[in-house]
């Protein structure tokens, strides 16, 4: 068997979360092998929107993660190529009635406290936003810090971006977790051969359960499946990223049952993408023309204008979900040398850099840039314990 | 002389009638798709790129590739080549992405 003496660190994933540990740990001078089974952006990223968020996350430490990986996003903003189709749009949450509005005005006064920007906006003054939303909603609040990228771009720039301390090796699935006679770390096998390292970050993002079983350690990180609309190119008729008052608890939510609500937003290139469906049905990627029907339907009902269009495509991904939505960040105490990075569910184009950074200060013995204990990798054992 | 795609096949298709392009009157066969009917009146483009404005017009000819994208009747990004012309419609020549009166 091949045996290769790579690099300080091993990613497995090349996801947009294994290439921002990729990018943070290279600007940290560390060697970084980066192996993915498919190609760059080839999993969830490849198939999100490429939302970053503050907008949808009550206050708590997924948004404080959501507001570090904002200002690591703008830097970043500064430093990647255009291509990225970086937009700070913003976010518009829109409730039907006075009861959601309500719901509304509590959580964003929560999120406040944090940092958040939001703007309430009375029922009259929304059209001036978004000319084309259906009239008779109840007001909404304005989120100035949400913002978008292409994502699979962004994932690929921020690979490039590291240079030369970035090695990648795609097409190669990591078959194994190597570790010396006492357990730590020492690489990995691919099917290709070994690669050898003191430390290897699970990037694998909707299959990080996977990797970590291999690593002999347990990890809950199941699939909730996600369509995408994609309509025609367009002129720009959506200017914000938009969605009802439900998405946010319908993201909370851990039902393993269908769940729609509406989330309209425009590219850069033109088609407007409709979102959002929510369903634990394992890796099952059949085309279900009922959430079509469904994503269709609460899409024109918020953009009339939208049933005089046509959409040309659809897609599907899995997005990483652990029960208690919050990521595994960080160093895994039951195996040396293995750190998490994964589990972000629909948020890890978002927190994606702040995630990065995370595990970079960690490898290299730095401050973390905010607590980590929340995404401590290991915190399912301990509830099982309890 | 050429022949005509028509005597090559043996067709003997009824009485043309007329749609028009940008408002010029051009005539048609039945059964011919908008694509060809422009063609036969020698007109190539009817469409102009969103980035660019580059002109386009029937590449593939079997609804394929969408570059013969058409305004017909009002309607942006039909497939001149797949409709069918019926009497009287009006095609217009397509900017871009044909919607340019939704945008805000």
């Amino acid at each position: 068997m091949l045996s290769r003496r790579s690099s300080d660190v091993i990613v497995v994933g090349a996801g947009v979360v294994g290439a921002a540990c990729a990018y943070y740990a290279s600007r940290a001078g560390l060697s970084v092998t980066v192996v993915d089974r498919g190609p760059v952006a080839g999993g969830t990223t490849g198939a999100g929107e490429g939302n970053l968020l503050v907008s949808d996350k009550e206050h708590g430490p997924e948004l404080d993660l959501a507001l570090l990986s904002t200002g690591l996003w703008q830097e970043l903003a500064e430093l990647l190529p255009p291509q990225i189709e970086f937009e700070p749009k913003g976010g518009l949450v829109v409730a039907a009635d006075e009861t959601a509005m309500r719901a509304l005005r509590d959580f964003a006064a929560g999120q406040r406290t944090a940092g958040v920007r939001a703007d309430e906006i009375p029922a009259d003054r929304l059209r001036e936003l978004e000319p084309h939303l259906t009239p008779g909603l109840a007001g909404g609040f304005h989120y100035p810090q949400d913002a978008q990228v292409m994502p699979a771009l962004a994932a690929a720039h921020l690979l490039r971006a590291g240079g030369d301390r970035v090695c990648l090796r795609l097409g190669e699935e990591v078959t194994g977790l190597l570790t010396t006679a006492d357990g730590a770390v020492r690489g990995v096998r691919t099917a290709v051969g070994e690669v050898s390292a003191p430390y290897v970050v699970n990037a694998a993002g909707t299959w990080g359960g996977d990797f970590a079983r291999l690593a002999g350690v347990a990890l809950p990180v199941l699939p909730r499946r996600g369509f995408v609309l994609v309509t025609e190119p367009l002129p720009r008729v959506v200017r914000r990223k938009v969605y009802a008052a439900d998405y946010v608890a319908d993201v909370a939510s851990g039902s393993a049952a269908l769940q729609t609500s509406a989330v309209v937003e425009g590219t850069a290139a033109g088609p407007v993408l409709i979102g959002a469906s929510r369903e634990r049905v394992g890796f099952d990627r059949t085309l279900s023309t009922e959430v079509l029907r469904r994503l269709a339907a609460q899409a024109t009902a918020l953009f009339p204008v939208l049933a005089g269009v046509r959409a040309m495509r659809t897609y599907v991904g899995f997005r990483p979900y652990l029960p208690d939505h919050l990521p595994a960040i960080g160093p895994d105490p039951r195996v040396p040398g293995l750190l998490h990075a994964c589990g972000h569910e629909g948020a890890g184009i978002g927190l994606a850099p702040a995630t990065g950074l995370l595990i970079a200060r960690s490898l290299s013995g730095a401050e973390p840039p905010l607590d980590p204990g929340p995404f401590h990798p290991a915190r399912f054992d301990a509830e099982a314990a309890v | 002389m050429a022949r005509t795609p028509a005597e090559l096949a043996g067709a003997n298709p009824g009485a043309s009638f007329e749609i028009t392009m940008d408002g010029r009157p051009v005539p048609a066969l039945p059964g011919q798709s908008v694509a060809a009917a422009l063609w036969s009146a020698g007109i190539l483009a009817w469409r102009t790129t969103r980035t660019t404005g580059r002109p386009r017009g029937a590449f593939c000819g079997i609804g394929q590739c969408y570059d013969c994208l058409a305004t017909i009747n009002g309607e942006p990004n039909r497939r001149a080549c797949l409709v069918p012309a019926s009497p009287g419609d009006a095609i217009t020549t397509q900017e871009g992405h044909g919607h340019a009166r939704i945008g805000v």
